[in-house]
């Protein structure tokens, strides 16, 4: 009979394990935000999250060990965006119709999202390379990581503020929106999808078909918009 | 299902390709996007074929964001002395951001004569 900590070693190389980890942390994160009746506190990404943070860190297990067996799920993300197209096709005519909304409301929620991000950090004291990395927070990682480069800010930084921005938008946006009475799921979905990217879109996909659809387009279309607004807004504010 | 995911990464790869070939400031997979939009509008059985493969992806869109999720947490001291600071910024910010959104959405669909589509009753 082979040893635990040989059978351990073997397995904590191989990609099964941190795989099969990955899954059952989000399964498990499910489960609870279903018995939560889908609280928002109850965020299955966020619950995934520190299970798996927890166990790599008394198994002493490094993240780029843990990611060898995580990036089949991660790799989907790409899949998963193109996939974003179906809820446009099949409410195209709704997204026709509310085309001035959208254009508005992307300006508004794109600017107020860097200028509030660069001037509260100034405020609280924060400044130089980590004050640029909080300029493209609300985009999707990939897009926010080659802004953040060109601005001077700091790319691990960056996608980390990025990861949470999502994390913390898909936590506030339902208690927020009932606060404010709006029930109009195409504005609740696009400015979650503006503020949030994809982990806001994933929580409007939660709540709402019409609401992920349009998070998705607000995703895409803060993703071009923030990479040509970012390093003007900067440039005004250094 | 094959076939899907075919047309999925076909897709992602064409999106790639593009933004990759003209410097684009989009991410491959957004364009990718809006090819298969194109696509499902030009070729009427396009969107049924995707349509269960893209479903199921989209209905677990937050299982995918766990290993970088994940990333973060192990890596919590990027966040250096000005952590507090920081989630305090991105607390604010995104809150504002989302009342900015929706209150201008809402405000210009009133205006066009559009609001609340989604309140009137179905079928």
């Amino acid at each position: 009979m082979t040893a635990l900590p040989e059978i351990w070693s073997y397995l904590s190389r191989e990609p099964l394990l941190w795989l099969t980890a990955t899954l059952v942390a989000y399964l498990i994160g499910d489960q609870l935000s279903q018995r939560a009746g889908r609280n928002p506190l109850v965020n299955p990404v966020l619950v995934a999250m520190v299970l798996l943070g927890g166990l790599l860190w008394v198994t002493k297990t490094p993240y780029q060990t843990y990611f060898a067996g995580a990036q089949f799920v991660h790799f989907m993300l790409g899949p998963a965006t193109v996939s974003l197209a179906l809820p446009l096709y099949v409410n195209r005519a709704q997204i026709r119709r509310a085309l001035l909304p959208m254009v508005a409301a992307l300006l508004a929620g794109s600017v107020t999202a860097i200028v509030s991000a660069l001037w509260i950090a100034r405020v609280l004291g924060i400044e130089g390379p980590v004050w640029l990395s909080l300029a493209p927070k609300s985009t999707t990682a990939p897009v926010a990581i080659g802004i953040a480069e060109q601005l001077g800010g700091l790319p691990t930084l960056t996608a980390a503020l990025v990861i949470l921005t999502g994390i913390i938008g898909a936590v506030i946006v339902t208690p927020l929106m009932r606060l404010m009475h709006i029930r109009d799921w195409r504005a609740r979905g696009f400015a979650v999808g503006v503020a949030a990217h994809g982990i806001g879109t994933a929580r409007a996909f939660q709540v709402n078909d019409t609401a992920g659809a349009f998070a998705g387009i607000g995703m895409g279309l803060n993703a071009l918009l923030t990479a040509i607004l970012a390093p003007y807004v900067v440039s005004l504010m250094l | 299902m094959i076939l899907a995911v075919a047309i999925l990464l076909i897709c992602q790869l064409l999106g790639e390709t593009l933004a990759r070939g003209l410097g684009l400031p989009v991410p491959g997979p957004v364009l990718g996007m809006a090819l298969l939009l194109l696509g499902c509008l030009m070729l009427p059985g396009m969107a049924a074929r995707v349509m269960p493969t893209a479903q199921g992806l989209l209905s677990h869109l937050s299982l995918l964001f766990v290993p970088a999720g994940v990333g973060v947490i192990s890596h919590l001291d990027v966040l250096g002395g000005s952590g507090p600071a920081l989630l305090l910024v991105l607390v604010i910010s995104t809150a504002l951001a989302l009342i900015a959104g929706v209150l201008t959405f809402v405000a210009v669909a009133r205006l066009t004569g559009n609001a609340d589509a989604t309140e009137e009753p179905r079928g």
